[in-house]
């Protein structure tokens, strides 16, 4: 049986900390995620997950904090793409490299890995809802931190993102701020790693942006519907994943395309009144 | 003469062993029109990139205003050439007018009305009220570069570049974009560099013509340099310049590598 909602009242509250987690997954995710869309960085995103993946399999492996072994390995993989990766061609090379290695180093870690992890499989396909004490405080650190940061250089990052050529004439720090973007991407893939899997990062951090960019060119509109997205299906997965006793990601990851796919329904019918 | 806004001394650039220009001196005054000429690899991009900080010179120096180039300018107005848009890309019209007077700066809005009634006025002037709201994916070439035009003035720069702003664009828009630009420089007295390979749809508002070719250039008044004996000099070739019905074409005659006719015409 998929859903069971008998008992739901007295559910919610076991699950606060993995719905406080999920709104906040959502909210850097739709934000950053029109980042990655206007800077054409999906591929990047996947990257970046499966290194962060092996940071986390390694962490758990030698006993270290396996959120602090994800960032880690997201900030790695972030600072190598955007060393080496600064031209689009280059990029994509470079990460169709470091993905196989890091998602082969999780699975050494793992496979070595002594003792019985429920969260062995979870780092790749996401958590049953637990989202303990510790990782709350790390998550939401790191949401903070993400959102400001975002919040102070919005102008810039999209000047330097939608309008390159003239941005830098104007004397933005293009280039510093493509490094500066790709930290802060890679401490919101840790995060969503740590909920969705990073098999399924892409949920989070790409669909939903995708998705208000097939219904919006206003660049004030499109950040408010990708959180709108994001909120509903990180935070809708949850409330279903609990009537249903599965992982939450199949959840999160199917409201996120179905609302990638009424976009698109929407964009066509736009299309054809006119 | 006051002070000039644009000072070019004895610069040189060269990749290798080809020179692209070599002891190029140029002051530019206030409010003074230059088209920047020369056939395709003739350095002329090159020389903007090196205005704009983005290209070292082998010698000799540039200063804007006085002050020696940095990386890019906030007294500069920068109108590139025409691209094609992204469908997908999230601004509408009024936002490359937005972004050309605070994008650059960091942290929330704090001058969000005053901006809004700048970019107000300058929609204004570029005739641009009926467009602003319009993805920039779905304007056409003249109006995405009318809008370049505005994001270019919008901060009242001493002194416009601009890469090509003309082509791909049909003669009737090349008109309109060239007219708009000629009238927003005067409003605002800024000095425009124009780089461009036909001088024709500018050539009234034109002062001085910069013509780059063979590691070498002219520098002058557009009929003191568009004239045959001095661009046969020039390329040290036979060179025909036609002046017909006001308009100026280049033709290459003997055993040249570059299609003049197709370029300038």
């Amino acid at each position: 049986m998929i859903f069971d909602f008998s008992n739901y009242d007295q559910l919610i509250p076991l699950v606060t900390n993995s719905l406080i987690a999920a709104a906040l997954l959502g909210l850097v995710g739709g934000l950053i995620g029109i980042f990655v869309m206007t800077r054409d960085m999906s591929f990047a995103v996947h990257g970046i997950s499966e290194l962060s993946f092996a940071g986390a399999s390694v962490a758990l492996l030698v006993g270290m904090d396996v959120v602090a072994g994800s960032i880690v390995g997201s900030l790695v993989a972030a600072l190598i793409i955007g060393v080496l990766g600064s031209r689009a061609k280059d990029r994509n090379s470079i990460i169709a490299v470091l993905m196989p290695f890091g998602l082969g180093l999780g699975i050494l870690a793992l496979s070595l890995y002594p003792g019985r992890a429920s969260n062995k499989f979870g780092l790749l396909t996401g958590q049953i809802v637990s989202v303990n004490g510790t990782s709350l405080e790390w998550l939401a650190g790191i949401a903070i931190l993400v959102v400001i940061a975002l919040a102070v250089i919005w102008r810039p990052l999209s000047f330097a993102s939608l309008d390159p050529e003239v941005a830098e004439a104007r004397g933005v720090k293009t280039g510093t701020l493509s490094i500066v973007f790709l930290v802060l991407l890679g401490l919101a893939v840790a995060a969503s790693v740590q909920v969705v899997g990073a098999l399924l990062v892409l949920s989070l951090l790409v669909t939903p942006a995708a998705s208000a960019l097939r219904v919006t060119s206003s660049p004030k509109l499109a950040p408010v519907l990708s959180v709108a997205f994001a909120l509903t299906a990180s935070v809708g997965g949850i409330l279903l994943a609990l009537g249903g006793g599965l992982p939450i990601s199949p959840y999160i990851t199917s409201i996120s395309f179905l609302i990638y796919l009424s976009c698109r329904l929407i964009a066509y019918l736009r299309r054809v009144r006119k | 003469m006051s002070k000039p806004v644009l000072s070019v001394k004895n610069a040189s650039l060269a990749f290798g062993e080809k020179a692209l220009w070599h002891g190029l001196n140029l002051d530019v005054a206030p409010g003074e029109f230059i088209a920047v000429l020369g056939t395709n690899g003739s350095g002329k991009t090159t020389l903007m990139k090196a205005i704009l900080g983005q290209q070292k010179l082998n010698s000799g120096s540039i200063e804007i205003a006085g002050k020696p180039v940095k990386h890019g300018s906030r007294d500069v107005g920068y109108i590139p050439q025409h691209r094609a848009v992204d469908a997908s890309t999230p601004l509408l019209a009024r936002d490359l007018l937005t972004l050309g007077l605070s994008g650059h700066r960091y942290g929330i809005p704090l001058h969000a009305k005053r901006d809004r009634a700048r970019v107000e006025h300058i929609l204004g002037c570029i005739n641009g009220f009926d467009l602003a709201r319009k993805p920039i994916g779905e304007l056409s070439g003249g109006e995405l570069q009318r809008f370049r035009v505005g994001q270019a003035v919008i901060n009242e720069p001493d002194l416009i570049l601009a890469d090509e702003p003309l082509s791909a664009l049909d003669p009737a828009q090349q008109k309109i974009v060239a007219d708009l630009l000629d009238q927003e420089r005067k409003e605002h007295s800024a000095a425009v560099l124009f780089v461009t390979h036909d001088v024709n749809p500018i050539l009234s508002m034109v002062d001085r013509v910069l013509y780059l070719a063979n590691g070498s250039y002219r520098i002058g008044t557009p009929d003191e340099v568009m004239r045959s004996e001095v661009l046969s000099e020039l390329y040290d070739t036979e060179i025909d310049v036609v002046r017909n019905q006001g308009r100026i074409v280049v033709v290459g005659t003997t055993n040249h590598d570059h299609h003049h006719e197709e370029e300038w015409t």
